[in-house]
């Protein structure tokens, strides 16, 4: 009975070995592989997406070059994180003043499905002029993310509906495109700026 | 003096004191806003801090308003690798004699499923229900979307 027992325990232990073995290649190599954990966002130059910005336009990373950019990810359907960072990003740019026009300022969104070209220029309208939206197919919004190393996941919410969990901080690159460094959600306003006019002045090292 | 809520609430309506309501036990509202919404289909967001003036712990059990059917009280949590996710608190816990800040980047009042637009403005009335069975009333001004504190 003993000796039974043990055994079951052992089958059953094998078994969960295995599952675990199983879930954990699905998490490594398999289909939810997820090479972006740890990795800063590939220069510009090596990205390959498409997307299509909030007035209908073709965009590219060919499309920042030549300006320091300020990249961050999420979607019109996020209450809080989104709007706060929206509403920061309004003000750095706003402390900028002119110099806010030698920036790319984008948004590109985690949730192709709800945000369209439309939704997008309607939302970006509501904050800093200078601020685009970027929006594509799934697939197309899939590659922006395994190219910035972004995260993103679709939760379904009780009561209906769903909302993103992403990747919440902003990317900045420099004018030749190179990743400078990143504003984190929770980092204090003040170390924003420092951090902007830093991206901004690689540009002018690259022009010299 | 213990003044109910009821009372407390007309007498600060009379008066037309700032937003601030004492209630529920000893906890006193105050810097509630909220940022405008593009429509109904997108969810809200309100913040407010809550004062407990009082020698006991108290606990938030619930929302409710007209403008939306489901508010929730959210946390916003940011992992090690900088994605942010939201999770819907059941309750909140305001020590004794302690401040609890719903603000931007953390704590929130989510408000799913509106019942009309947040319009820039405007205000709606929110009701806070506590563990004691007590609850009391504050009208939330719906500043800008871009907003970034009460005073917006």
């Amino acid at each position: 009975m003993q000796r039974r027992r043990f055994l079951i325990y052992g089958v059953a232990g094998i078994g969960a070995i295995a599952a675990t073995l199983g879930i954990g290649w699905w998490q490594v190599d398999g289909p939810g592989a997820d090479a972006q954990v740890g990795k800063r966002p590939l220069p510009l130059s090596e990205m390959s997406f498409r997307l299509t910005d909030h007035e209908g336009k073709p965009v590219g990373p060919q499309t920042l070059l030549g300006r320091a950019s300020l990249i961050f990810f999420g979607f019109t359907y996020c209450p809080e994180v989104c709007p706060t960072t929206l509403s920061d990003i309004s003000v750095w740019l706003d402390w900028l003043g002119e110099d806010a026009t030698d920036l790319n300022v984008v948004l590109i969104t985690v949730d192709p499905e709800r945000d369209t070209v439309e939704a997008l220029a309607e939302y970006v309208g509501y904050f800093h002029p200078a601020i685009r939206g970027w929006t594509g197919t799934t697939l197309q919004v899939d590659q922006a993310t395994r190219d910035f190393r972004v995260r993103y996941e679709k939760m379904p919410m009780e009561g209906g509906g769903y909302t993103m969990n992403h990747t919440s901080g902003v990317f900045l690159f420099d004018a030749d495109g190179r990743h400078v460094s990143i504003i984190d959600y929770h980092e204090p306003r003040e170390f924003a700026l420092p951090k902007i006019r830093r991206a901004m002045d690689e540009e002018t090292k690259g022009a010299t | 003096m213990r003044i109910s809520a009821g009372a407390t609430l007309a007498l600060a309506l009379l008066t037309a004191a700032p937003p601030a309501f004492a209630g529920g036990e000893d906890v006193v509202v105050e810097d509630a806003w909220s940022r405008a919404s593009i429509g109904t289909s997108r969810p809200g967001a309100a913040y407010m801090t809550l004062r407990n003036t009082g020698d006991e712990p108290v606990v938030v059990t619930g929302l409710s308003t007209d403008l939306a059917m489901m508010p929730m009280i959210h946390a916003t949590a940011t992992d090690e690798q900088g994605v942010s996710r939201m999770t819907h608190m059941e309750e909140l816990e305001i020590p004794a004699g302690e401040v609890v800040a719903l603000a931007p980047g953390g704590l929130h009042l989510m408000l799913m499923d509106l019942q009309r637009p947040m319009v820039e403005g405007e205000s709606f009335s929110l009701t806070v229900d506590f563990s004691d069975g007590e609850s009391i009333s504050v009208e939330v001004p719906i500043r800008g979307m871009a907003a970034r504190g009460p005073a917006d």
